[in-house]
């Protein structure tokens, strides 16, 4: 390693990232292909009807799940309705400023409601109290609490294990006891990004900052797509989109485990 | 020795005493205004913080980021809540008005001294004096401004010690940015007895545990 | 309240569970966790660092710039996220309760940021939301002529008491939060709403303030507990 080529200071990000790229390095030891720690909490709200907290690396993201009643929407009279939401606070990371949400924050929202969604983990049909007039709405929101990389996926997953243990609030309404919300198996998702022609799972903050490109796929315990969104402006050849995939299904299959069972 | 913790209004003084670093007066009493160590000094009792952001003095040696190029001169970014400004007059190349771009260019390192601060805190930055450059090799690390004593160590003891045993040629900005040249393996070995002074800074015993650490 | 003793088992002048975290977050220059009684609550600071635009900058001191935001999931029925006018009433309050605590001067044209997030709320968040604010700006390393803290005391069925509950702050007849700083027991922040007597809110304050002495040892052991680890 010659060092008039090493680069310069720490903070110089791109050339320094792209350095160690080249040799299969990561600025913080993993390999490309690796995951930071992982941790999971749930339950650890009282006001919220589910929550959850997760850490992956040093992002936390801050799972509340909030029920309400309300009209459905008029294609589907008989199920619930899912509303999601994200908050980028200034507190989780010296650039985000406070106001409405940004095109960031609105797109994590989105396609975390996606995986959620598509992957059918609600079982929507059980949310109907009267049809065509009165079903539970089911709002997930965000709460991103520090920032070093990779919301989407640590999004999703506190929004899977805030739900997989939510709670109906009938007392509330005087609608009875309260019932656990029925679901099925939670979507986890993977996010890749791409800077030069190195693609990293997982990726960091200081590797989201130099990235062209990024990409996202939700999985079901089944190995099957339910949601993708490529996102930023670079590109991704045919290629590389279907090993990402591969590798999603990998990695989700060890993270899905993570969540265990219902309780 | 016993370090003592103090905070932000502890007792850490009397009227037989005068307020130094971190410290403030209140009628006949010394108060420490920060989270830190205290310190006594003859009569200045002090206290060294042990977090916050790099507050520059004059006379710092500081290493610093080309931020923009203007046409007299350069702005440059010394880790601080306040950018500095490097003149043309300051620099030590001789260049006419406008022709700035050619020696510093946006993101070039640099060595400086903070040569003037005023009440609005600009902060006037020189490269006048022998140690001064643009950093054109080597790399250059940062760690907290409230370490940089540490890593120094009395009288320059501590980084004596990893010079000596890594070779490298070091040179520590008082804005905790670190200029490291060498072998790899010896830059790499010096980052990390580095790092491990940033996280271990005020226990005790640490300069055995870096000679210890570095071969010795 | 029954036999002396409130709802919740609680003596008049007793407080809620309190616990108290520094140093809890990654990205942030200070930061405090707050469990206080159902409260939870997080601090950060951010600063002091550059204050942008230029045209919003203090030549001769930084601005202290508190924001004190609810998470929809933190109440029982949930809040559209975003500042409503009680949130933006509550940040001006803070702000103005550290501002002169903190070593301003020092920082000409600089903003410190507070951020203030309540993820559970259960009556006096305002209160833990300042006091976890405080350790957060200490761990920050931002000078300060002390650690503000802050607790609330109220009126419940005619009898002072501390610390209220969301019960009884609904229920009860007046509601006192107050922050001082410890050392001279100077008034930083207060507000009230309610009906209390002249000595209903002596006795209100005093009781308030016996709160607030017994927190700010909580905050100080906080911060020594993260940093001794430090520091031997």
């Amino acid at each position: 390693m010659d060092i008039s080529d090493l680069a310069r200071l720490s903070s110089v990000k791109k050339d320094y990232l792209l350095k160690l790229a080249k040799e299969g390095k990561r600025c913080d030891g993993r390999k490309f292909d690796e995951y930071r720690d992982i941790k999971i909490e749930s339950n650890i709200l009282k006001n919220a009807e589910g929550s959850a907290r997760v850490k992956i690396g040093n992002t936390m993201v801050i799972a509340g799940i909030k029920l309400e009643i309300g009209e459905p929407y008029a294609d589907s009279p008989d199920k619930g309705a899912l509303s999601t939401s994200a908050e980028l606070p200034p507190l989780a990371s010296p650039e985000f400023e406070p106001g409405p949400p940004t095109p960031e924050a609105i797109e994590l929202a989105r396609v975390v409601d996606r995986g959620i969604r598509e992957s059918e983990y609600i079982e929507m049909e059980k949310l109907c109290i009267t049809p065509g007039e009165k079903v539970w709405i089911v709002f997930i929101d965000l709460h991103i609490i520090d920032y070093d990389g990779n919301l989407f996926d640590t999004c999703l997953l506190a929004a899977s294990a805030a739900l997989q243990n939510a709670v109906i609030p009938n007392a509330r309404f005087g609608l009875g006891e309260n019932a656990p919300l029925p679901v099925r198996s939670p979507p986890v998702s993977c996010t890749f990004v791409k800077f030069d022609n190195a693609i990293v799972v997982d990726p960091c903050a200081d590797e989201e900052e130099v990235a062209d490109a990024r990409f996202t796929v939700a999985i079901d315990e089944n190995g099957d797509i339910r949601a993708m969104q490529k996102g930023l402006s670079g590109r991704f050849t045919i290629e590389e989109i279907k090993n990402n995939i591969k590798r999603a299904q990998f990695h989700a299959s060890n993270i899905r485990k993570l969540l265990g069972e219902k309780k | 020795m016993i370090r003592k913790i103090v905070l932000p209004g502890s007792l850490v003084g009397d009227k037989s005493k005068l307020p130094g670093k971190g410290t403030f007066r209140e009628g006949e009493n010394i108060y420490s205004s920060r989270l830190g160590i205290l310190e006594e000094k003859g009569k200045y009792v002090n206290v060294i913080p042990l977090s916050g952001v790099y507050i520059p003095n004059v006379g710092d040696t500081i290493i610093g980021v080309v931020e923009e190029v203007y046409r007299n001169g350069w702005i440059i970014d010394i880790k601080s809540p306040y950018s500095a400004f490097l003149s043309i007059e300051n620099s030590p190349w001789e260049m006419g008005y406008g022709e700035t771009s050619k020696y510093l260019k946006e993101k070039d390192i640099i060595i400086g001294i903070i040569s003037n601060i005023d009440e609005a805190k600009n902060i006037d930055v020189s490269m006048k004096d022998k140690q001064c450059r643009k950093i054109e090799d080597g790399i250059v690390i940062d760690i907290q401004p409230s370490k940089v004593p540490r890593v120094i160590g009395k009288k320059g003891s501590m980084l004596s010690t990893i010079k000596r045993y890594t070779g490298c040629w070091i040179f520590v900005g008082q804005n905790g940015r670190i200029w490291l040249k060498g072998e790899d393996e010896k830059v790499n070995l010096a980052v990390e007895a580095i790092k491990k002074i940033e996280k271990e800074a005020h226990t005790f015993g640490l300069t055995e545990r870096i000679i210890k650490m570095l071969g010795g | 309240m029954k036999d002396g003793l409130r709802i919740d088992g609680r003596k008049p002048d007793e407080l809620r569970k309190i616990k108290i975290e520094a140093g809890v977050l990654y990205r942030a220059d200070g930061s405090c966790y707050i469990e206080w009684g159902g409260n939870k609550i997080l601090a950060a600071v951010y600063g002091p660092r550059e204050a942008l635009p230029r045209h919003i900058q203090n030549p001769t001191k930084a601005l202290v710039n508190a924001r004190y935001n609810m998470a929809s999931f933190s109440v029982e029925e949930r809040k559209k996220p975003g500042p409503d006018r009680r949130s933006t009433e509550i940040s001006k309050v803070i702000s103005e309760a550290f501002e002169s605590v903190i070593f301003t001067e020092l920082f000409p044209r600089t903003t410190i940021d507070i951020c203030i997030e309540v993820l559970d709320a259960e009556a006096g968040t305002r209160c833990a939301g300042i006091t976890a604010a405080a350790v957060a700006l200490a761990d920050a390393g931002i000078p300060m002529r002390d650690i503000p803290v802050a607790c609330a005391a109220g009126k419940v069925e005619g009898v002072v008491v501390l610390d209220l509950t969301s019960d009884e702050d609904k229920e009860g007849e007046a509601d006192l939060p107050v922050a001082i700083a410890p050392r001279t027991e100077e008034i930083l922040l207060m507000q009230m709403d309610g009906h209390l007597t002249y000595k209903e809110f002596e006795e209100a304050l005093e009781l308030a303030i016996k709160g607030c002495r017994e927190v700010a040892k909580l905050q100080k052991e906080a911060l020594l507990r993260k940093y001794s680890k430090e520091v031997e």
